[in-house]
């Protein structure tokens, strides 16, 4: 299984990192979805689970998450979509969710059953540095890196506690807010992303709010190790619900496109 | 943060990681302030002359000979505002002006705890924002015109079932990307620390004054203190007065739906009769939930108790046995508002009947010297029209 560390010593650029709910809108056409994204250049898949109480997310994605729940995704069911994934090709997985679906399962056998389907690691969207200890230790010793997210109204201090917990990748917020399509990249996020490369070696990907070609490559430029596109790239199926040949043609395009972007900014 | 916010293993704040410095400021205030005399003389004072604070205490005869012992009502439904909400939300009010916020925000679901906190907007000349659910919107539309009245936008919320969940869903993707000038004014005893301490601070006085009423009406502690329970901050405020006093029994009453539906999932709102422990809005406690943890729908006619969660506190108070936790059905609740609206002339809301109709169901097995207080949380006149849509006045 090929992990974050050996992906992003063999990148020569940042990587590009798709969001997606897992069976949104269905099962099959989701399995489409990210097989075509692989396909276009996603370097590292983000996947979430769907919640049907998704306090860190904005309309696009809480529309994504009913939508995949009335198609009826389960965490068995997203345990055998990351399997199917994984026989397509060896692409570094990182699962975003939210602690209740972890907790319900159990945590260590949630743990041990999704890294063995293949994924590298965990982020818990409700669950901060300060609780670490009731997930990092079990995700350890299932062999799961630990992502925890960073905002730019973090002091120093925080931002230390946070990179000395986290292993893989430090999941940069952009903005304060929540998830969501945006017009402009915030002003800060250039002087965030080089306060964080200072504090930490460890390999920095910026999400949140990037929606263009443009952002991603502005993001790359301020020195991000990974640009994680996620709205966005979850309006274009929302737009498509209907022409699914339309819906996988533009996502790839898409996605060529902000690679492209990433690849020229450096 | 500074206290761990735990009751038991139960509470916590399990929020998204660019919340913790807005919930570390507030905690650091709140423990600050409310050790400040020159806060808690402004708080007391308004408490007093603007809110009308103490509430009376009110032997209820007619009630009681029905029941056949002695039931005691604590009157938050005189309180301005017509709830126990006004309590804190004057607390967490000053709280805002003291910190040097700007802008309010609260979720409500019945609508009593948009209102006290747009009169709160209105009394400190703050931007105020409600959210509140599309289904709440409409079954407690006066409620809405009252926010707007006093200055506050009312904020619609269509996710999910459109109640409680739903606003607070939302209430806190706002206050996420608007954390550095807006104070989130919580107004149940949930979510993430350090609201169910601060909650309940502000409406222990419930408890404070009913306890001492109690002894100074009839010489001694009550045997049993009822109180209903959605995200339970009127419980939490009149219970945390008793919790010591091992002789006085304390029982919380949920929402069970319509009886038809005998505590079906999606049908109920009974979260410690029938939930199991899971982590929403911030805090480990009980939760309706399916099997994978997806929050399951409730239904209850009473919109302030239509939450699939309940504070932490509740869920410790469950699990040590210091607390019983029991459901009533709406069709009590509603025998209930008729009983005591027919017997006393009080009009309670749908709320707090079901406290009331817990009482009533004790009638026949209790002594007649037996003395029950139940917290009368909010009046009913917001739920005139509920009632009048099931049990038409001939």
């Amino acid at each position: 299984m090929k992990t974050y560390k050996e992906l992003f010593a063999q990148l020569k650029r940042p990587a590009l990192i798709p969001f997606f709910v897992i069976g949104d809108p269905d099962y099959e056409t989701s399995l489409e979805i990210v097989k075509r994204a692989i396909d276009a250049g996603a370097d590292i898949l983000e996947l979430g689970i769907p919640f049907s109480d998704p306090i860190a997310d904005g309309p696009t994605i809480q529309k994504a998450d009913v939508r995949a729940l009335a198609g009826g995704m389960t965490v068995s069911k997203a345990l055998d979509f990351i399997r199917q994934i994984k026989q397509y090709k060896d692409i570094p997985i990182g699962l975003l969710l939210y602690y209740n679906l972890v907790y319900q399962k159990g945590i260590k056998e949630f743990f041990k059953d999704f890294y063995r389907a293949g994924v590298n690691s965990i982020l818990i969207a409700d669950l901060s540095i300060d609780d670490a200890d009731e997930i990092a230790p079990a995700a350890r010793e299932a062999g799961l890196d630990t992502v925890f997210m960073v905002t730019p109204n973090a002091d120093e201090q925080r931002i230390k506690q946070i990179a000395s917990q986290t292993s893989g990748f430090i999941y940069a917020v952009s903005l304060l807010g929540v998830t969501g399509v945006r017009e402009g990249l915030s002003d800060t996020i250039e002087g965030f992303i080089k306060k964080l490369k200072k504090l930490t070696a460890t390999p920095v990907c910026v999400g949140f709010g990037i929606s263009k070609p443009e952002h991603a490559a502005a993001v790359a430029r301020a020195g991000a190790d990974g640009v994680i596109i996620g709205s966005k790239i979850v309006r274009i199926i929302e737009d498509n619900l209907n022409n699914k040949k339309k819906m996988l043609s533009e996502l790839a395009a898409f996605i060529t496109e902000c690679k492209k972007a990433i690849e020229k900014a450096r | 943060m500074k206290q761990d916010g735990r009751f038991g293993e139960f509470g916590g704040f399990y929020v998204p990681e660019v919340l913790i410095p807005a919930l570390e400021e507030l905690e650091e205030a709140f423990l600050r302030f409310t050790a400040d005399a020159g806060f808690n003389g402004e708080l007391q004072n308004l408490l007093k002359n603007y809110a009308g604070r103490p509430t009376p205490l009110y032997f209820a005869k007619r009630l009681s000979e029905l029941a056949g012992f002695k039931i005691y009502l604590k009157r938050e439904d005189l309180l301005h505002g017509g709830a126990h909400k006004m309590n804190n939300t004057l607390g967490q009010g000053l709280l805002a002006k003291y910190m040097g916020k700007k802008k309010l925000i609260a979720e409500t679901g019945a609508g009593q705890h948009g209102l006290a906190t747009a009169m709160v907007g209105a009394l400190f000349g703050m931007e105020t924002k409600i959210f509140m659910g599309e289904t709440d919107i409409e079954r407690q539309s006066v409620n809405v015109h009252k926010m707007k009245l006093c200055g506050a936008e009312v904020i619609g919320v269509e996710g999910g079932t459109g109640t409680l969940k739903d606003a607070i869903n939302d209430a806190l993707r706002y206050w996420t990307a608007n954390v550095s000038d807006t104070f989130y004014l919580f107004g149940s005893a949930a979510g993430p620390h350090p609201y169910p301490v601060i909650v309940k601070h502000f409406q222990s006085c419930i408890g404070t004054e009913a306890r001492q009423q109690c002894i100074e009406q009839t010489g001694r502690l009550p045997d049993m203190v009822a109180a209903c329970v959605g995200g339970g901050s009127n419980a939490i405020g009149i219970f945390s007065a008793f919790l010591k006093d091992k002789d006085v029994q304390i029982v919380g009453v949920e929402a069970g739906g319509s009886a038809k539906d005998r505590l079906a999932a999606g049908h109920h709102a009974a979260t410690l009769a029938a939930g199991k422990v899971g982590i929403l809005h911030g805090s480990k406690t009980y939760l309706l939930q399916n099997d994978d943890g997806q929050i399951a729908e409730t239904e209850s006619i009473s919109a302030g108790l239509d939450y699939p969660g309940v504070g932490p506190e509740h869920s410790f108070l469950k699990d040590t046995g210091r607390v019983k936790y029991v459901p009533a059905f709406d069709e009590d609740a509603l025998d209930a508002f008729e009983l005591l609206t027919k017997t006393e002339g009080i009009l309670p809301a749908l709320e707090s009947s079901h406290a009331i109709a817990y009482v009533m169901s004790l009638k026949g097995k209790l002594s007649p010297a037996t003395s029950v207080i139940v917290n009368l949380s909010g009046r009913g006149d917001k739920d005139v029209g509920i009632v009048e849509k099931y049990r038409p006045v001939k």
